[in-house]
């Protein structure tokens, strides 16, 4: 047992692909108590969706576990049979996805997929199904589900689908709800009512939420913790006062200055991170970030920086701090 | 210097959309909608997806056939359809230029940069033999960041920065005046994102370029913008200095959309009262009477469903379109 509803150490997957050996984790240790929102930043690429997908015992060929543990409610992941995960997924955790067009079935209607999920993971009747599929539209905001229920996928908006998928995912009330962009392909005044509703529904239902996004704005106003992620690993990890406030990595320094903000005077340059995104093909031998740090230092060409605790939560793996710790020690 | 390059008069652009004779239906997706911008100016665009920012550039560049309105660029008529004039496009493609939303889908892959790049100067015959045309691209690689080794490589070998640096070295080939930068760049990650504007801001300085900016991210499009206009459903809503619309909004879509904004500041972000519009954008196959907005403006009245608002200077530069632009202020 653990006292934490995830707790995933040491994660190491690789992809091998025709090209070669894609390390997309690379010693990936992340822990969410029940009822907290964890969210993932990091550039395309850089192993967001892979280490959610992991988790869910999802992932996609020619990708291997090769390492770590995967603790959830009580379960150990990286164990189980794909036929114990099946009874895990869909009822004790839930993902939603970017499109929800691509993951609705187009030729069923909106009720047959909400029943379809219920009766999948409960010993419920058909009657009652529905009668739950009607109450779980009218929990995410969507009026006449009485009428909903009898339409199909592309009669809906595209906020409209993202809160079917999101009844889809809350059929069973699960521990965890992983997000994965949920909003992306959303405008932004859409995404600010599914944001909001997804608020509501953790306060009301308790369940943990794994937030995987782009957008920093996002993570600082919905988040109590962030993991930082580039070319595979968390280089930097804390509460969203740590990461917005005190960024102790290189690159999460760079990403808060590069934000467009709304708040400056009239007109004020961007502050770009320099370089191009890491080659996951043939990432550099020791800090991935070196090629494009500021601060790169000899030492960070040989090898990877360690961790540097600041505090029980906020960590990173960066050179710069292991100085900064040592010459305070000394 | 106050010279305006663009000038766009009630441009209308309708879609067939079914239907016979009487019955027949059309996508309203650009209604009315005029502007100028200035020589050397840049025009920000936004608003939420379908709302015509594309169809605007495209209509202006006339990859679409307008339905309606003139548009005069450099003081010549390049279409009025009222009085049905239209020019001959071929001198003008040289002049202004389009850069596309997605790097991916964008680029040839089975042509090499270099003639990628080449491609345009070849249309134009803006090379008078190989030597000359091989110095213009890779001129127009080093503009962009990147630089001759490039040129013999093939799009999939690029990340997604470096093919939207491609496609701007493409646009750039023939030496344009105007270029539509149709979110150039959504598809790029936000480190990203901020090398590529600035880099459209040192084009601009270096050549003096004048820029149709669409977006649909308010923050990142106010860095680059001298002026932003804000569309919804077709229409026009808001346009104003950058400064100006992003601290002073007026029209009520205009205000619901920044301050939808998310924060990149937890306590900012939590202190922040947002305005959550409800319901979703209509259909602009059978778009509101009068207001376009009034089916979710939190201001909207009688007036609103009958009477479609004029579109106003209501301050020296700034106009926007409401009926009760002081009630809501
Ligand atoms: N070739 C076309 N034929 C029919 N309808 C079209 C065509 N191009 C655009 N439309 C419609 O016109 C409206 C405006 O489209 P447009 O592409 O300009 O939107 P946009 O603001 O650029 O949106 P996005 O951000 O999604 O690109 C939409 O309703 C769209 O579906
Ligand atoms: N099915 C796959 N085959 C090969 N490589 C993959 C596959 N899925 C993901 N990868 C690689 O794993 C890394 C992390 O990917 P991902 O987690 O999808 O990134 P993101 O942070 O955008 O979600 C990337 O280098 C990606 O190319
Ligand atoms: S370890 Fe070195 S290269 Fe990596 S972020 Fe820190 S200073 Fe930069
Ligand atoms: S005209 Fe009426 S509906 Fe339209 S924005 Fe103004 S108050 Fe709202
Ligand atoms: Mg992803
Ligand atoms: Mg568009």
């Amino acid at each position: 047992m653990s006292e934490y509803l995830v707790d995933i150490k040491n994660e190491r997957l690789s992809f091998f692909t025709p090209a070669g050996e894609v390390k997309a984790l690379n010693d990936v240790s992340i822990h969410l108590k029940e009822g907290e929102v964890l969210g993932i930043v990091g550039e395309s690429g850089s192993g967001k969706s892979v280490t959610a997908y992991s988790l869910m015992g999802l992932t996609a060929h020619p990708g291997k576990l090769l390492g770590g543990s995967l603790y959830f409610n009580g379960h150990q992941i990286e164990q189980l049979s794909e036929k114990e995960m099946r009874k895990i997924r869909g009822n004790e955790i839930s993902i939603i996805f970017q499109d929800p067009m691509t993951s609705l079935n187009p030729v069923y209607t909106i009720g047959n997929q909400i029943m379809e999920a219920i009766l999948l993971h409960t010993e419920k009747t058909r009657a009652q199904a529905k009668d739950r599929a009607k109450e779980l539209l009218e929990l995410v905001g969507i009026n006449e589900p009485e009428k909903r229920l009898k339409q199909y996928p592309h009669e809906l908006s595209g906020g409209m689908r993202q809160r079917v998928m999101i009844a889809i995912a809350l059929a069973c009330e699960p521990k965890l709800l992983i997000a994965d962009e949920p909003t992306t392909a959303l405008d932004v005044t859409i995404q600010a009512q599914i944001l909001e509703l997804m608020m509501e529904l953790k306060d009301k239902l308790g369940m943990a939420i794994i937030m995987i996004t782009h957008d920093l704005g996002v993570v600082a106003s919905m988040c109590e913790r962030i993991a930082v992620m580039y070319a595979g690993k968390i280089v930097e990890y804390g509460t969203a006062e740590d990461i917005f406030y005190e960024p102790k990595h290189q690159y999460t320094k760079g990403l808060i200055r590069s934000i467009p903000r709304l708040d400056t005077k009239e007109h004020e340059r961007l502050v770009p991170i320099e370089g191009t995104p890491v080659d996951m093909l043939n990432p550099p031998k020791g800090c991935p970030f070196a090629p494009r740090c500021e601060e790169c230092m000899k030492i960070c060409l040989r090898e990877m920086p360690p961790v540097t605790n600041f505090g029980e939560v906020h960590y990173t793996q960066c050179w710069l701090n292991q100085k900064e710790e040592r010459s305070a020690n000394e | 210097m106050s010279e305006n390059l663009v000038q766009v008069e009630h441009l209308r652009q309708y879609f067939p959309a079914g239907g016979f004779g009487k019955n027949k239906k059309y996508i309203q997706a650009v209604d009315d909608v005029s502007f100028t911008i200035e020589r050397g100016e840049t025009l920000g665009l936004v608003g939420e997806s379908g709302c015509g920012k594309t169809t605007t550039g495209r209509t202006l560049l006339r990859l679409y056939e307008p339905t309606g309105g003139r548009f005069v660029y450099d003081g010549d008529v390049i279409f009025d359809v009222e009085k049905k004039q239209y020019v001959d496009m071929l001198p003008y493609r040289k002049k202004m230029q389009i850069v596309f939303q997605d790097p991916y889908a964008s680029l040839d892959p089975r042509m090499t940069i270099g003639d990628i790049v080449g491609e345009a100067i070849d249309v134009h015959k803006m090379a008078a033999n190989k030597k000359e045309r091989y110095d213009i691209i890779i001129e127009m690689l080093k503009r962009v960041g990147l630089n001759s080794e490039h040129a013999n490589r093939y799009p999939h070998e690029f990340s997604g920065g470096q093919r939207q640096r491609v496609g701007i070295a493409r646009a750039l080939a023939v030496r344009p005046e105007f270029i539509v930068c149709d979110e150039p760049i959504s598809a790029l990650d936000v480190s990203i994102q901020a090398q590529v504007i600035n880099m459209f801001e040192d084009l601009q300085q270096e050549m003096g370029l004048t820029y149709l900016f669409i977006a649909h991210d308010l923050s990142a499009v106010k860095h680059i913008s001298n002026r932003i206009g804000v569309m919804y459903l077709g229409r026009m809503v808001e346009l104003a200095d950058s400064y100006e619309l992003i601290t002073r909004p007026l029209h009520p879509y205009t205000k619901s959309l920044i301050s939808a904004i998310p924060i990149a500041d937890p306590k900012m972000a939590k202190e922040s009262k947002r305005i959550v519009l409800e319901g979703d954008v209509p259909s602009p196959l059978n778009p509101p009477s009068g207001c376009r907005f009034r089916t979710r403006c939190p201001y909207a009245d009688e007036k609103c469903a009958q009477e479609c608002p004029q579109w106003r200077e209501l301050e020296k530069g700034h106009f926007a379109a409401c009926h009760h632009i002081d009630k809501c202020n």
